[in-house]
């Protein structure tokens, strides 16, 4: 019950922020901060447990029809997510009323921002993967919002569709994988998929299932070539980005791959896409931070660069790469987190995050200076923070294994950690040292709304830096022991001895600091091979997007042509094809021919309606073709002669008859008649026609060779007189047997009526700009 | 004689005619006009009640016995379309009441609507084959009225497509009809179900299936038949387009799935796989003619194309679940375009035009109409937690379940396109700022030209219908215990025919 009290809290109190916001003014973010730290408190109470190996458990019917229930569990896995969502949640909500204060649309973020933290909450507790996907794809829609929070200006919605695009694309493909995989395992639960890891990496359907649940996940948590539309994301205000894009929402696809990683994972292929994947992500985004000038977009770019080392640790697979790969989890939430906020309050105090207009800030903003140091520290890696204690983890995981590829990825691994180091010296040092600069406002220490969620996120990396026995026995070891499926043993300290870790270690610091310094003269030459993005997917993406664009704009000019005569073509021509096709497909048509008692009149007719309808259709006259479809009409009233029906012959003399005059009369009126079809369009009108018209032949012939059939009207025959009391066999049907029809019909000329009426009478003054029927 | 089942026929023909008789007395047609849709309603609630706790309903026209007479039935996919109808009936009627202009509303507009909900009504409720078609003459004649009453330019182009192109589908249906009896020699839908499966020509069969499939198929909007849709839909009011968007092509898609449950099922590895390419095709030509739109109803008639794709499918993959997933779409689909139809005339009111270029800066001065969108729209690209979100769910499962891969990959790509369709217009009319000629209306004081009292006849339905789609979604168990009732007795026709012909099969 707290669980889903947990989840939903955030949806349930949305609503009722401006409400909220009038009541608290400017102290509305510590109120709102109270929904995520009474939720981070709650799963605090279950560190315990969890870490004596229970799990929580609780199942709701929700669709049971769709086999989706409101089930959620809490593993050690679930756990180390959920506390970092609530906890950095309730330190974004006090940081953005400082941040915003006053802005117009605060009230608008509070609402999307609480119902992100319960989505993401819902995607790291659920324990049904459709549920799991429900909460996936509103944190899609909300970090929509978010991103378009400044909505006024162009790049910021062109930022905010391209993240949307990007992963909901992502999003239905892993929907399409997570049903195929409940379809193969018989359940959508979690608890229950996981155990049959053995059964779903031998089914024929192991690839697919793991492809479309991958591209979930890649495109979510920005792997390469998806990694694009994280930068971009940056348009988002900054605790925004801090909260979504760098801590909680990006990682979701990595929470997918460690949650799924006892049932899909060990495969070659799952280790060969991972590491891949993962290991180019990790360089390239490190790379391409290292000439970014806006503080946010190196930031953001490093945060690609971790996302990558994480899917590699997990593609790696082994005890001790899971084991780093949760602690680097950690680590970069909390440096990263701060690392934002700080990035903001530099924003907030100096009108600019443009680093080369940054310098000297130490004293202006000392709080802020060695609260960035801290988180730069962990970021770079260095003890006692912890931070080190992940860098020499991920390294240790890397020399485990000896062969080329294993050694080569531990030497990107390695640049990239040189890159990081040397970009954690660019954001959290620079700004602070060296001359003062002009900058846009003059530089002012930020208020403790804005202080406190930086200060208290790199006091705990330094905290766990210098005390990390505290974390390993009730996070640390329930969330490896959860991705691997198995229990483990974990030990981890700040000082592990002399081991190739730590030489991999003082290579990194040793290059790390060189490149540091040398920064003013590698930058510019890093920045032209940053040019090279362009042919990357950064292009690619809007040239994709035109494309679709016009590739729809083609298609429906050619099939929305605006042309009646082409609509009409295009459903005679199909309309031939699909009833033709099991017409004369199935050989069975002229089985019974039968055409033995047509007597010579019948003949002479039927020339004589051929001609006219030719003559009708080929006339250059319409009085001459209204003259021919006459003919037409006393001809067929002719065949009803023929056949016994004289009421029916008389009722389709009056018709054709009342029609050939209307018709007259109403066409004197028109202008002339004018010939508009070229003679290669009055072929291929003729073809048209003929071919359908021979169609229909042959579905009469075909239906009439049908013998010994009973028919209903053998019953109208008999009861005519009987049971309607009238002898008109045709006027009981219409007024009694069928009478429905009749009534209907009534309708139709009464609406017939009133329509000519009202159209001729009613002629309303023309708007002006009329869009026509053409394609766009 | 089931009173129930007249009714929803009944009660608009009845207020349409005293409409008429009141043709002087706008007020006294708005009254009954509303009166008349809201009882139109409870009798739809009425008869879905009855069907779904005490099974399939029978009547027999005059009571003559079938198959000699004309049946009147109503299973539970019956009774769903008919409580749509309903919905839809009052929340037109309603948003009329302060939209629609004097003129139109002088010269027949509230009898027209009625005649229009009859013959929706009789199409979903008849059990014989020619009155069906009867029933889709109503529904032409009334809708092209309304389509062409006021005569503008624009109206009469779209109105000339319109009518031509349906009525060449009802000169298809009607060809059909007369061949199908010279098969089977009845004309009740029942009989016809027994009497073509006992037939020995399967080709001959087939292929008036096929006559049916784009008969219907036009009226449905299919791919490559729909063009007279996007060609009307437009030009009319709003109100107007709106019960067209919701209903005219369900009355296309609700005869496809009744004669394709019921009557032709014998050569089904060749109807109902075409059926399911022809919905892979619908979707994808829908949902890139959306996305090639910059006006707003235009757009959203491209998306009503691309519904029907997901309607099919479920008739297409042909399992209880399938069309349990059908059913369950149809509802969705019927209530959020609707809904979205209706919200593009409130931003017609503000912007003073449905062309998205010229269109902007609403999220910024009305939130709350920014979420009335947003929900359904969303719910329309199969985004969580609307309905539509569960009923693509349906689809999917019931696809999976056939092993229809390629279906399941088309439905979830046009599902992201119909996103960026949905984003377009959220991104030009609500986020983009207004442009200069009318930035000065948008977020003044009475710009949707109505207040007070009048504004909740207005606002009202589509409040409703928004909310519906969110309501629907999260409780849609409740939604889909009923599709998937409605979905059992479409596989399994035995208990339809038994209602119909009682014991004499």
């Amino acid at each position: 019950m707290e669980l889903v009290a947990a989840v939903l809290a955030g949806f349930v109190i949305a609503p009722f922020v401006p409400w909220i916001r009038r009541a608290g003014r400017d102290y509305t973010g510590w109120i709102i901060a109270l929904v995520p730290l009474f939720i981070c408190v709650y799963l605090a109470t279950l560190i315990g447990p969890i870490a004596d190996g229970e799990t929580r458990r609780v199942s709701y019917d929700w669709i049971p029809s769709l086999h989706i229930n409101l089930s959620f569990y809490v593993d050690g896995l679930s756990l180390a997510f959920g506390l970092l969502i609530s906890g950095i949640g309730a330190l974004i909500m006090v940081y953005a009323g400082g941040y915003l204060k006053g802005h117009h649309h605060l009230g608008r973020l509070y609402a999307y921002l609480l119902m992100f933290m319960g989505s993401m909450l819902g995607i790291v507790l659920a324990d049904n993967i459709i549920t799991l996907f429900v909460f996936w794809e509103l944190t899609s829609i909300t970090s929509y919002l978010l991103i378009g929070f400044n909505h006024h200006e162009a790049k910021a919605r062109s930022a905010a569709l391209q993240a949307l695009v990007v992963t909901v694309l992502g999003g239905q493909l892993m929907l399409g994988g997570l049903l195929i995989l409940g379809y193969v395992s018989g359940s959508y639960e979690l608890t229950e998929i996981l155990t049959q890891g053995d059964m779903l990496r031998e089914h024929s359907l192991y690839v697919p299932i793991l492809l479309l649940i991958l591209a979930g996940a890649f495109t979510k948590s920005a792997q390469v070539p998806f990694h694009f539309w994280l930068p971009g994301a940056m348009e988002a205000p900054t605790p925004v980005s801090a909260y979504l894009h760098s801590a909680t929402m990006v990682k979701a696809g990595v929470y997918v791959l460690a949650r799924f990683h006892p049932a899909l994972g060990g495969t070659d292929l799952w280790t060969i896409i991972l590491v891949t994947a993962g290991g180019l992500t990790m360089i390239v985004g490190a790379y391409l931070a290292f000439p970014q000038s806006d503080l946010k977009r190196v930031l953001a770019y490093s945060t690609v660069s971790a996302l990558g080392t994480l899917v590699l640790l997990i593609g790696i697979g082994t005890e001790r790469a899971i084991e780093g790969a949760v602690v680097f989890l950690l680590v970069h939430s909390l440096y990263k987190g701060a690392l934002f906020l700080v990035a903001g309050i530099i924003d907030h105090g100096t009108g600019t995050r443009d680093i080369n207009m940054l310098g000297g800030l130490r004293k202006a903003m000392p709080i802020t200076a060695v609260v960035a140091g801290l988180a730069a520290l962990s970021m770079a890696g260095l003890p006692p923070m912890f931070g080190f204690i992940g860098k020499e983890l991920v390294y240790d995981a890397l020399v485990e294994e000896s062969g080329f590829v294993p050694r080569f990825v531990a030497g990107i691994t390695v640049a990239a950690n040189i890159l990081l180091l040397v970009i954690a010296g660019i954001v959290g040092i620079g700004p602070f040292f060296g001359r003062n600069r002009d900058t846009p406002e003059h530089p002012h220490e930020a208020p403790p709304s804005l202080l406190t969620g930086p200060a208290v996120l790199a006091g705990l990396g330094l905290a766990i830096g210098l005390i990390p026995t505290l974390f390993i026995g009730s996070l640390i070891q329930p969330a490896t022991q959860a991705i691997l499926g198995d229990p483990v043993a974990i030990s981890i300290s700040l000082w592990h001895g002399f081991n190739p870790a730590l030489a991999l270690s003082a290579i990194t610091v040793g290059v790390g600091v060189g490149i540091y310094f040398g920064r003013g003269r590698l930058r510019p030459i890093a920045l032209q091979i940053y040019d090279w993005r362009w042919y990357g997917p950064e292009r690619a993406f809007p040239r994709i997007m035109e494309g679709l664009d016009s590739i729809a704009l083609t298609q429906t000019r050619l099939l929305q042509s605006g042309f009646l005569r082409y609509y009409l073509l295009t459903i005679i021509i199909t309309t031939v094809a699909v009833v033709s096709y099991p017409l004369f497909g199935r050989g069975e048509l002229f089985d019974r021919p039968d055409f033995g008692d047509v007597r010579f009149y019948e003949i002479g007719l039927g020339v004589l309606l051929l001609m006219a309808a030719f003559q009708a259709a080929r006339s250059n006259s319409r009085l001459g073709a209204i003259a021919a479809l006459g003919v037409v009409g006393y001809g067929v009233a002719l065949i009803y002669i023929f056949y016994g029906a004289p009421d029916l012959a008389m009722t389709q003399v009056l018709v054709e008859t009342l029609m050939v005059v209307l018709l007259v009369l109403v066409f004197y009126r028109l202008p002339r008649y004018v010939q508009r079809s070229t003679r290669g369009n009055q072929v291929r009108d003729a073809i048209v026609a003929l071919t359908a018209g021979g169609m229909m032949t042959a579905l009469i012939l075909a239906s009439l060779s049908f013998e010994d059939r009973t028919t209903i009207s053998a019953y109208f025959d008999e009861n005519s007189v009987p049971l309607a009391h009238g002898r008109n066999i045709v006027n009981v049907i219409l007024v009694d047997f069928r009478a429905l029809d009749t009534l209907g019909e009534i309708t139709v000329l009464a609406v017939a009526a009133a329509g000519v009426f009202a159209l001729l009478r009613l002629r309303l003054a023309e708007p002006q700009d009329e869009e026509a029927d053409r394609g766009a | 004689m089931n009173v129930l089942l007249i009714l929803p026929m009944l009660i608009p023909l009845l207020t349409a005619s005293l409409a008429l008789l009141a043709w002087n007395h706008p007020r006294l047609q708005r009254g009954l006009s509303v009166f008349g849709a809201a009882s139109l309603l409870g009798a739809a609630i009425a008869l879905l009640t009855v069907v779904w706790s005490d099974g399939i309903q029978v009547t027999q026209g005059g009571n003559w016995p079938a198959p000699f007479g004309i049946t009147i039935i109503s299973d539970l996919f019956s009774a769903i379309m008919v409580g749509l109808t309903g919905i839809i009936g009052l929340s037109v009627v309603l948003y009329s009441l302060v939209s629609i202009d004097p003129a139109r509303e002088s010269f027949g507009f509230h009898p027209l609507i009625h005649v229009l909900l009859m013959g929706v009504c009789g199409a979903f409720l008849t059990g014989d084959i020619f009155n069906l078609y009867v029933w889709f003459e109503v529904l032409l004649i009334a809708s092209f009225v309304l389509l062409a009453l006021g005569g503008e330019r624009a109206q009469m182009e779209g109105a000339i497509k319109y009518v031509t192109l349906n009525l060449l589908s009802s000169a298809i249906f009607l060809a059909a009809i007369g061949l199908l009896y010279g098969e089977a020699g009845t004309l009740n839908m029942a009989d016809l179900a027994i009497r073509l499966g006992n037939s020995d020509r399967q080709g001959l069969t087939t292929a008036l299936a096929m006559l049916f499939l784009v008969a219907f198929g036009i009226k449905a909007a299919i791919f490559p038949l729909f063009f007279w849709l996007p060609a009307s839909y437009h030009t009319p009011p709003v109100v107007i387009s709106t019960i067209f968007a919701a209903l005219l092509t369900k009355v296309g898609v609700y005869s496809l799935i009744r004669v394709f449950t019921l009557m032709f099922t014998q050569d089904t590895a060749l109807t109902h796989t075409l059926i399911l390419v022809i919905a892979g095709f619908t979707m994808v030509t829908g949902v890139l003619g959306a996305i090639a739109q910059v006006e707003f109803r235009r757009l959203l008639s491209f998306l009503i194309v691309c519904e029907i794709g997901f309607l099919l499918m479920g008739l297409g993959i042909f399992t209880p679940l399938g069309l349990a997933g059908s059913v369950f779409f149809m509802i969705h689909a019927i209530i959020s375009m609707s809904a979205l139809f209706l919200l593009s005339g409130l931003t017609e009111r503000i912007c003073h035009t449905f062309n998205l270029k010229q269109m902007g800066g609403l999220y910024h001065s009305y939130p709350a109409l920014a979420v009335l969108f947003l929900v359904p729209a969303l719910g329309l690209a199969g985004l969580p937690p609307m309905a539509g979100f569960f009923a693509k769910v349906t689809l999917l499962q019931a696809a999976i379940e056939v092993e229809s891969y390629t279906i399941v990959i088309v439905a979830l790509v046009v599902s992201l396109l119909v996103l960026v369709a949905i984003a377009r217009v959220w991104n030009e009319a609500f986020w983009k700022n207004p442009p200069d000629d009318i930035a000065g209306l948008v977020g003044r004081p009475g710009a949707l030209q109505v207040s007070g009292a009048r504004l909740i006849p207005l606002l009202l339905p589509v409040v409703t219908l928004a909310s519906l789609t969110l309501i629907m979604g999260i409780a849609a168990e409740a939604i889909l215990a009923i599709a998937m009732d409605a979905g059992e007795q479409l596989m399994n026709p035995s208990g339809y025919i038994q209602a119909v012909l009682g014991g004499q099969q």
